[in-house]
């Protein structure tokens, strides 16, 4: 299994471009413990199925459940309020955060009003709004990753989808307060990194993480979205691999047959994840835990050895 | 009218769309204007029609040469080679297509990055070849991306980048995406650096690259007629069934909605860059 060699190998290494290494070691050994194998095709595709599964809660669902107080925040100070992303204050153990998180609708009516979780350019900014609130106040950000990609539209291309995904990015990166993002369902592309540049990237057990839809790769790479199962088996959304990758840093389990099997359970469990990412970051020295959170990023990819 | 039928009339349409014109047409011709081009007359005015201003794809060896006083240009990181970090495999290895793609275009990858100087004023240059992969962004232009930012920073010259892209490279998968917060992140360090960052968009720039470092220059430029979309027309077209704009996505409609602070002709690229160079240097 590819996770215990990337394990024997980090232990192998002193230092990583001054990362320390002994608390990525204890993490990984510990989420070495919880998974068995390297995950089968069947696996990765009913992770695709669960991660959209029309009862799955969505970001409000946890928001409910996890934070006291929420306040919602609405609107990007310039144009609309996209109703794609939610963001407001609320007390998490009773400390005040930024919560910004995408948001699907779980009937008709809502889906429309949410876009399906596609959000337009005006979602980006003001998600960071939100951010620079946080950081004006001290607030640490925890982000709700939901979205199967940025909306692909005449007008989103018009008010700047691009660009707005590019600054969402650099706020993440500047950002002087503790940032959590968790990937709940799925982690669509560029609309769902634009969001989750942070110190601590947690998976939810049967959430994705990809580069691109599975129907979208088999419709370029095969030329026949249906063949979407063989995408996925491709380029490996599911947590397993991301960790594996080093792109999350935790796997959040869920309950028995999926988060919304049990939503009160995956809330907690999803509670205990942020709650313990928060406290690992939350001693460090700004400038440093910034420092970190670029030295982290920087270094993600493979090379061919030269 | 049942949806079956529509669908039929779409496929129809589709079909009989390529075969027209292009095929019997000289090989010389201008998509644009029509008119016929010698090979070297086209080259020799950057790839650009003399009669219309149509602007050919140029690749990033030719732009260095087209850009950069002669002589100048030192290429930095050229050993870096994509790995296959997922052994993807589509309808053929991924490993296959890089070999391919290299043999057919002599570059290691999408991206060719190195010092220079621009009418003597001194920068490092960042330019993506789209005729390698789609010009799409892996581990390698990532790392070149994020290495060019920090050699500018050293250089204590300003950065600029050249980007031709289809997005993000599918077959690195989730790791392709992190190139997005990676080079952002290199982007904030020449920043904070003090160094400088000029974006100049050629055609096409979509997907990832555009949700990042294109994104990002303290000065934004584009060629003429770039497409310059996060989402290609198609996949806009397919999703939401709208009409598109005829200018849906180009450098001049991104102009007029302010995300770009000029459209610059090949021609006057030159003049342009050393003029910024100019006014970003320290004095």
């Amino acid at each position: 299994m590819r996770l215990r060699q990337r394990l024997s190998k980090l232990a192998g290494m002193k230092l990583l471009r001054g990362t320390k290494l002994s608390g990525e070691l204890d993490r990984l050994q510990d989420q070495l413990d919880r998974l068995q194998a390297e995950p089968s095709e069947e696996e990765i595709w009913r992770s695709v199925e669960l991660a959209r599964h029309q009862e799955r809660p969505y970001t409000l669902d946890y928001v409910e459940r996890i934070l006291d107080d929420f306040f919602e925040l609405h609107g990007d100070r310039g144009r609309a309020d996209d109703q794609a992303i939610v963001t407001g204050l609320g007390k998490l153990g009773g400390q005040t955060i930024v919560l910004i998180g995408h948001q699907k609708g779980r009937d008709l009516k809502e889906r429309t009003k949410r876009n399906f979780g596609m959000a337009y350019p005006e979602g980006y900014r003001k998600a960071m709004r939100a951010m620079a609130l946080a950081d004006r106040h001290g607030f640490p950000v925890v982000t709700m990753v939901d979205t199967p990609g940025a909306y692909p539209g005449v007008a989103a291309e018009q008010h700047g989808q691009g660009g707005a995904i590019a600054r969402s990015q650099a706020a993440m990166v500047r950002l002087s307060v503790p940032t959590v993002a968790c990937v709940i369902g799925e982690g669509g592309s560029g609309g769902a990194v634009a969001i989750a540049v942070a110190d601590r990237v947690l998976m939810q057990e049967h959430a994705i993480y990809s580069v691109i839809s599975p129907e979208g790769c088999a419709a370029i790479l095969w030329r026949d979205a249906g063949e979407a199962h063989k995408a996925a088996a491709a380029f490996k959304p599911d947590a397993a691999h991301c960790l594996e990758l080093g792109v999350v840093d935790a796997i959040v389990p869920e309950p028995e047959g999926g988060a919304h099997t049990d939503p009160d359970a995956a809330a907690q469990l999803l509670e205990r994840g942020i709650v313990e990412a928060l406290q690992e970051i939350a001693s460090l020295e700004p400038d440093e835990r910034r420092r970190r959170r670029r030295e982290k990023y920087r270094v993600m990819g493979v090379l061919s050895p030269a | 009218m049942s949806s079956g039928q529509e669908r039929v009339d779409v496929s129809v349409e589709t079909k009989k769309a390529p075969d027209t014109p292009a095929e019997k047409s000289h090989p010389n011709t201008c998509p644009r204007c029509g008119s016929h081009y010698r090979d070297d007359e086209l080259e020799q005015n950057l790839r650009v029609c003399p009669q219309c201003g149509h602007h050919f794809p140029v690749g990033a060896r030719e732009r260095i040469e087209q850009l950069a006083d002669p002589g100048s240009f030192s290429e930095e990181d050229a050993e870096l080679r994509s790995a296959d970090p997922l052994t993807f495999f589509d309808l053929r290895p991924y490993v296959e297509r890089l070999a391919e793609a290299e043999i057919a275009t002599g570059l290691g990858d999408a991206i060719v990055c190195g010092s220079a100087t621009v009418e003597n004023e001194g920068c490092r240059l960042s330019v993506m070849d789209f005729s390698f992969m789609g010009g799409s962004m892996g581990s390698v232009v990532g790392e070149k991306f994020a290495r060019a930012c920090e050699s500018a920073s050293e250089g204590g010259v300003p950065l600029v980048s050249f980007s031709a892209s289809g997005g993000a490279r599918m077959q690195e998968g989730i790791l392709a995406l992190m190139q997005l917060p990676k080079t952002v992140c290199a982007i904030e360090e020449l920043h904070d650096s003090g160094g400088a960052l000029f974006s100049v968009l050629t055609h096409p720039t979509t997907g990832g690259v555009l949700a990042s470092f294109a994104s990002l220059g303290d000065v934004v430029l584009a060629e003429p007629g770039a497409l310059m979309s996060f989402a290609g027309p198609r996949v806009v077209a397919q999703t939401t069934r709208e009409k598109l704009p005829d200018d849906f996505g180009l450098a001049e409609s991104n102009y007029r909605y302010g995300h770009v602070d000029g459209i610059v002709p090949r021609t006057e690229l030159r003049p342009t860059i050393s003029r910024l160079l100019r006014l970003f240097k320290e004095q």
